[in-house]
């Protein structure tokens, strides 16, 4: 549906976007991730016409956003960072005017204002000025701004940005709720939150993609493997090293400094799918060292993210 | 068009909600009222002649202070960016601004009106120059306004757009007094530049295109200057 094509963005001589390629389907819930910086609002704001890129382009459905921008703008829903809204407007008044934008009259436009005071739950603030709402309230009105012409598209820039925990919850449920039938793309730099609402994830990192792929596979397929967490009792952690090297199937073992005297706690990850944990627990059990702790973790969308974009 | 429309709607409403509307009438009212007051018994002449030609230098400073929130304010606050992802165009965005601000002008100047029945009262008024003053006045608006405009197109502070257009209006107003700096043999070009002269012709009632031209074009180049700083935002 949104084909992105090596999309360039230079600021003075700043290159915030180095030749950016993705597609976006019909229907899918896209995250776009990214530490602080990496041109994930850029990407959003040359996608919504509001920036013009240095180089390459954008297709919504073979609309390019050169020469097609106000069609593109009529099938997309935008919510900026941070919901910059009318502060002096009150909250039906700015519904009305983004309505009437929108091209909606008459009974149209009350029942739409009405569908969206409800499912975003605006009914106490519906006659407050906006300038006095709490961000949560704000971050609300923001999305009844963008959903109001029930657009194809919806872009939401770190919707759950300055929300309570409640908040957080109930924005990423109406995000899902309404990415059954539209198409979403959102940034966060939250990764659980990426995990628990995207069909799929790009990751970028100043400026150019370092993963692309399915939330599901795209922590098995940078991740490989999964990590044992040990730790346990022995005054010399580095023999307890070199026994668990030794284990068929480690690939790393990371040591973590010295907490307490005695105590030696270590993550070993493995290469491959296949369970480490009985080859390890033999060498332990053999040695006779008191174990305290001992699981598995799936290699996470976390440590994928860390791994990708660490400062090299 | 639609789109135009409702920013104008939009943004006449919220002249009317600040109190920057308020301070700027009544700042209008006092100071156009005083300079005309202060000597209209002294000529003895039913006229409002004397109000009119006071217009172009208070309109200098304050048709900038009506417009200069107008991107100002939007480009500080962010709100631009949701502005101008709403589908429509820079064009249509800028026109129902410039529209909002001079109908507010055109508000502004209604109550004015009272000066021209005071006046019909003491005297016989010819009501065709008073016509002409006011058809003059809304142009002057409207050439102030689109520069003003522009020059809060230009600046995230509504201070810096502030003095921008008021330097520039009042350069516009002053020309005609500054001609005697200019060579002779450029005399006439720049004696039409200046806004003054122009405003005075047709506030005397005398509508010549020349005046008409002059006025329009300044709109149209500084709302089509001011669509240009928008585009090479992005």
């Amino acid at each position: 549906m949104i084909e992105v094509q090596g999309l360039t963005k230079f600021y003075g001589d700043f290159q915030a976007l180095k030749g950016l390629d993705f597609t976006i389907n019909r229907g899918e819930i896209l995250g776009i991730l990214g530490p602080n910086g990496a041109g994930k609002t850029t990407t959003m704001r040359i996608l919504t016409c509001f920036l013009q890129p240095s180089a390459g382009t954008i297709k919504v459905e073979n609309y390019n956003i050169f020469d097609h921008p106000l069609k593109i703008k009529s099938m997309i829903g935008y919510l900026p960072e941070s919901a910059p809204l009318y502060g002096d407007m009150l909250v039906y008044d700015y519904l009305a005017y983004v309505a009437a934008m929108r091209g909606l009259e008459g009974g149209d436009k009350v029942k739409r204002i009405a569908q969206l005071i409800d499912l975003c739950g605006l009914k106490e603030v519906v006659h407050k000025a906006i300038h006095e709402l709490s961000k949560g309230y704000k971050q609300r009105v923001g999305l009844a701004h963008a959903m109001m012409g029930d657009p194809e598209i919806l872009v939401l820039d770190e919707p759950t940005s300055g929300l309570d925990p409640n908040q957080i919850v109930e924005i990423r449920q109406l995000i899902k709720e309404i990415g059954k039938e539209k198409t979403v793309v959102f940034s966060t730099h939250i990764l659980s939150e990426a995990e628990a609402t995207c069909d799929r994830v790009v990751i970028i990192n100043r400026g150019a993609i370092v993963a692309d792929g399915a939330t599901a596979s795209l922590a098995r397929e940078f991740g490989g493997g999964a990590v044992v967490d040990v730790s346990l009792y022995h005054p010399a952690a580095q023999l307890v090293a070199a026994a668990l090297r030794q284990v068929a199937g480690v690939e790393r073992l990371e040591e973590f400094s010295e907490v307490q005297e005695g105590l030696v706690k270590m993550a070993i990850f493995s290469k491959e799918d296949k369970d480490i944990r009985p080859d390890l627990y033999r060498v332990i059990r053999e040695q006779g060292w008191d174990l305290l702790d001992f699981h598995r973790r799936a290699e996470t969308l976390e440590n994928v993210f860390a791994q990708l974009t660490r400062e090299n | 068009m639609s789109g135009a429309l409702t920013v104008f709607k939009k943004e006449l409403k919220s002249f009317f909600f600040s109190p920057i509307a308020y301070i700027v009438i009544t700042t209008f009212l006092l100071l156009s009222g005083w300079f005309f007051f202060s000597t209209f018994f002294l000529y003895n002449q039913a006229e409002l002649r004397n109000f009119f030609s006071q217009l172009p230098i208070i309109f200098a400073f304050i048709v900038p202070a009506v417009t200069m929130r107008l991107f100002s304010e939007e480009l500080n606050s962010g709100s631009f960016e949701l502005l101008s992802t709403l589908p429509l165009t820079d064009s249509a965005i800028v026109m129902g601004k410039f529209m909002a601000a001079l109908t507010f002008i055109g508000l502004m100047l209604l109550p004015t009106i009272a000066y021209a029945f005071s006046a019909a009262l003491l005297g016989d008024l010819d009501w065709g120059p008073v016509f002409g003053g006011y058809f003059g006045a809304l142009l002057l608006a409207g050439a102030y306004a689109g520069i003003g405009l522009l020059a809060s197109s230009l600046t995230k502070n509504q201070i810096v757009a502030f003095i921008i257009g008021m330097a520039l209006c009042f350069m516009l107003t002053i020309f005609d007094r500054m001609l005697f700096f200019v060579p002779e043999r450029v005399l006439a070009v720049f004696a039409y530049l200046g806004s003054t002269t122009h405003f005075q012709n047709i506030s005397r009632g005398i509508i010549d295109t020349r005046d008409l031209l002059y006025f329009l074009s300044i709109m149209f180049l500084a709302l089509y200057a001011t669509t240009f700083v928008l585009k090479e935002k992005r």
